[in-house]
């Protein structure tokens, strides 16, 4: 076993540290596994969207409803954010001075709530609209899809937050490094759902 | 209880919720009978929890059982439930019986809704609860052991899987006591599961006890196909491993993709049922053939989650007990993926009459027939594995025997029901009904109840007696035609499924057979219990602790019986197929030249917590007890963080200890007498196989 060798998709610790790059093995594939039943969910999510899409039952239609402004601006904040992850990501690995790693993990977590506030803004402004989940089944679809990779985004805050304070409390130990991989997959996953959504359901939704 | 705060603590829940006032103030038949259920569940709790207390066993329980991530014991832990749940499924299955025989032009003793509740339940925990947690359980328990691996990827996962599985089970159990069940049958069809025409709590217990248990089958699938993946030992290549591994890693696979869909058509209809939203309401655009395609889109590969791994035990089965490698091992790889992929191409068969256009119809018809094909494959390969071999009419190998011949029948009427023109005049009739019993009977419980017994000594250092298995295979086989087959003829004759009474003489002879089969497979599941209680009697006569009663040809036959702890104290390099066999005819009970210390995962309270709390949080839901879903919930994120901050979570055991249970299990091999296969099923059989050169 080199410790050259590629052990898992990604991010690989190698010859920063090579114990911990051989835990790395089943731990991080294993998070790309559930990574890929996640992915399933979204897309049954997706593909309920746009089987209701047309459900609007003379209530709000997506072309009504949506704003490009506020969702680049979200994409923007996303991609950003998924940019000081991977500085984290490198940081870690390097074992470069702790600060930097909390700074950029700091930055992420900044950069992951702007987006859920603005999400949050977006949605008060759809239900002042009176375009709200029980109103047809097309936002019932909505309302469920981007919701849920909301939902994703806030936990991975959370996550963001637990794994700053093990940092403080443990330093970098095998089982930190391994979680900071997860959650960087998991950061990193959450942009290619918002991809999709921005794609999928604002953009289509403003072409017609 | 209107009044005050009784609303916020109890949410919707009134005295009459419970059965007993339900059977006080209206005592029909069907009311006392549904008490009598709430009251065995109490006594049932209290019973257990009295012995427990009675033999001071608590504080074994919770540290050798409850809290344990060790495989083998998680596994165990499985089983029980699973037998546990079956005993409740098939009373049930009885009761309907019963009740469709004695119905026919009078209403019977069970109303309408209480009908309703026991084919919605009966099914519900079949899949769920017993078919589960059985494969779940038989998998954990073996699939380390051969791989050569000391345990599975995730060992904590493991038991938060099993707590998962154990609270949606205990959820299941409460709704007979508080409250009642769903109507909608296991599938649950929106829109009569809706809010508008199902207000009650029933749909509710439905959606939160499956959504448990998928989220927790969801873990366990990671779990075990990263374990195949990655632990295998030194020289295990995928085409060494067992085909009992390899239908695993297929229904692990199949777990992956398959129950996520099942999570988001119950998170869909509990957003309608809590949130007012328009999945598949009647009105306001919502769309209940997305429920359809949803529910099946998981549905269909969960049927062969459920029989891959039968397969798998047949596979191993058929091979030990005919003396002979397994025939055609590459062609039941294919097969076991080939199935494993059109599994995910048929599920629109179940909804043939739903509207779609005959093209789509015929596509799904045709795919569904292709599965004959690799099934097929692996029948013949069977069949050629005993083909000239020494072949031994064990209790496992006898399950075996009937499920190759059942099962074909039950293939049959499959092919039958995958003609959409057909399924037009069959659907929704007994037909079908028989027609899936056919196929899950043999399918999915003979195949666990022969891993159970071929396992069994391993597992616990002493063989069942052979007798009663026998009486209980008997009753299980002769059950099964005599319950099943007139349901073919019914239902060729156009009797709905899910009917509370019938109102055609004609029908009678056909229900009152299949209401001895019902009664027959009763006394098969009784004759199991006294079997088991027969063989603890018994067991000083037929330890096995050196490990090897069968003449096994796979790793889990190299360790002592039961394996400790660690599994292998050193982890065994492979070099060919069937390598315990090979193994035994050169120096496999020679004492390794040294021993080092083994690092294991510690006990954690993680799994327990989890479990319970998620019950609690469902239960809160069900009864829109909001402060109790709240409170589960936080504490689940809570325990989750908390763990995460835990580090002391190894413990060793030293060289020194590993060697004297290393040593011990040597003398007895030592001193044991190896046996010929003839007398394998008696006393002589001390689990040491003698080897021919």
């Amino acid at each position: 076993m080199s410790a050259g060798e590629i052990k898992h998709t990604g991010l690989n610790l190698g010859s920063t540290d090579e114990l911990t790059h051989e835990q790395a093995g089943s731990a991080v594939f294993g998070f790309w596994v559930f990574l890929m039943s996640d992915a399933l969910l979204f897309a049954l999510f997706f593909a309920t969207y746009g089987v209701m899409l047309t459900a609007t039952v003379g209530g709000p239609t997506p072309a009504s409803e949506y704003k490009i402004l506020p969702a680049f601006l979200e994409t923007l904040a996303l991609l950003t954010s998924s940019f000081t992850f991977g500085m984290a990501s490198v940081a870690m690995k390097h074992g470069a001075p702790r600060r930097q790693l909390i700074g950029w993990l700091a930055v992420t977590l900044v950069l992951g709530a702007a987006f859920l506030g603005m999400e949050l803004h977006d949605f008060a402004t759809m239900f002042g609209d009176g375009a709200y989940p029980t109103r047809s089944g097309y936002l019932s679809s909505f309302f469920a899809l981007v919701p849920l990779h909301g939902l994703h985004v806030f936990f991975g805050s959370i996550w963001i937050i637990v794994m700053m304070v093990q940092v403080m409390t443990f330093g970098l130990d095998a089982r930190v490094k391994i979680n900071i991989l997860r959650l960087g997959l998991f950061w990193h996953f959450l942009d290619i759902v918002w991809i999709a959504i921005f794609s999928a359901v604002y953009l289509q939704g403003l072409i017609r | 209880m209107n009044q005050g705060i009784w609303p916020a603590v109890l949410g919707r829940f009134e005295w009459h919720e419970l059965p007993f006032v339900r059977a006080w103030e209206n005592p029909t038949a069907s009311e006392l009978i549904g008490a009598g259920a709430a009251l065995i569940v109490i006594i049932g709790a209290i019973a257990a929890i009295a012995l427990i207390t009675r033999f001071g066993k608590w504080r074994y329980l919770w540290t050798e059982w409850l809290t344990s991530v060790d495989h083998k014991k998680i596994g165990i832990m499985y089983i029980v439930l699973a037998f546990v749940m079956l005993s409740r499924a098939l009373i049930e299955a009885v009761l309907m019986r019963m009740q469709q025989a004695a119905a026919i032009s009078t209403p019977g003793f069970l109303a309408p809704d209480h009908f309703a509740q026991l084919f919605s339940t009966h099914g519900t925990i079949m899949v769920f609860f017993m078919g589960m947690p059985f494969l779940v359980g038989l998998i954990n328990y073996v699939l380390p052991l051969q791989i050569g691996s000391r345990d599975v990827a995730f060992p904590l996962l493991n038991s938060i899987s099993l707590w998962l599985t154990g609270g949606a089970a205990g959820l299941m159990m409460v709704s007979l006591v508080i409250g009642e069940f769903s109507t909608g049958g296991w599938s649950g069809y929106p829109p009569f599961t809706e809010l508008a025409f199902n207000p009650g709590v029933g749909p509710d217990y439905w959606i939160w006890a499956v959504t448990l248990s998928s989220i927790g089958s969801t873990l366990t699938g990671i779990n075990f196909a990263v374990t195949i993946y990655k632990m295998r030992c030194p020289g295990m290549r995928l085409m060494r491993m067992t085909l009992f591994v390899w239908t695993t890693l297929c229904t692990s696979i199949l777990m992956i993709f398959a129950m996520p869909p099942l999570t988001v058509a119950t998170a869909m209809l509990a957003l309608d049922r809590y949130l007012g939203f328009h999945f598949f309401t009647n009105d306001l655009g919502g769309d209940m053939m997305n429920y359809a395609n949803l529910f099946w889109l998981f549905g269909h590969p969960e049927v062969y989650i459920l029989i891959l791994p039968a397969f798998g035990v047949y596979s191993e089965v058929v091979a030990t007990y005919s003396t002979k490698e397994l025939y055609g091992y590459t062609s039941l790889v294919l097969a076991t993926a080939a199935i494993a992929l059109l599994s995910f191409t048929v599920w629109v068969h179940h909804f043939f009459t739903m509207g779609q256009n005959a093209d789509i119809n015929a596509v799904f018809g045709i795919a569904t027939m292709a599965i004959g094909v690799p099934t097929g494959v692996k029948i013949y390969d069977w069949i050629w594995t005993m083909f000239r071999g020494q072949v031994r009419f064990t209790v496992p190998m006898l399950y075996s025997l009937a499920f190759m011949m059942t099962f074909v029948l039950g293939g049959f009427t499959g092919i039958l029901l995958a003609f959409p023109p057909l399924d037009y005049l069959v659907h929704n009739t007994l037909f079908l009904v028989a027609h899936f019993h056919n196929m899950l009977i043999p399918g999915l419980l003979y195949g666990m109840l022969a891993g159970y017994h071929y396992w069994f000594p391993k597992a616990f250092g002493f063989r069942l007696n052979e007798k009663w298995g026998r009486i209980s295979f008997g009753c299980w086989v002769v059950g099964f035609y005599l319950a099943f087959m007139p349901l073919y003829v019914l239902g060729a004759a156009g009797v709905p499924r899910r009917t509370q009474g019938m109102f055609d003489p004609i029908f009678r002879p056909w229900l009152y057979v299949a209401g001895v089969g019902a009664l027959i497979l009763f006394a098969a599941l009784g004759s199991l219990f006294v079997q088991l209680w027969i063989s603890i009697r018994e067991r000083d006569d037929n330890w096995v602790f050196a490990g090897d009663p069968w003449d096994g040809r796979t790793l889990e036959w190299s360790t002592s019986a039961p394996p400790p702890e660690y599994n292998f104290a050193v982890i065994p390099h492979v070099h060919q197929r069937d390598p315990f066999y090979g193994a035994k005819r050169g120096n496999s009970y020679a004492p390794p030249t040294s021993y080092s210390d083994i690092k294991l995962p510690k006990n954690s309270v993680t799994g327990p917590v989890i479990g319970v709390f998620g019950a609690a949080t469902a239960f809160g839901l069900v009864w829109h007890m909001w402060w109790l879903a709240i409170i589960g919930v936080m504490a689940i994120i809570a325990t989750v963080i908390a763990r995460s901050f835990a580090r002391d979570v190894h413990k060793i055991i030293p060289a020194a200890e590993v060697e004297r249970t290393e040593r011990r299990w040597l003398r007895a091999v030592a001193e044991a007498t190896p046996i010929m296969r003839e007398v394998e099923m008696t006393s002589a059989n001390q689990g040491l196989a003698e080897v021919s050169r």
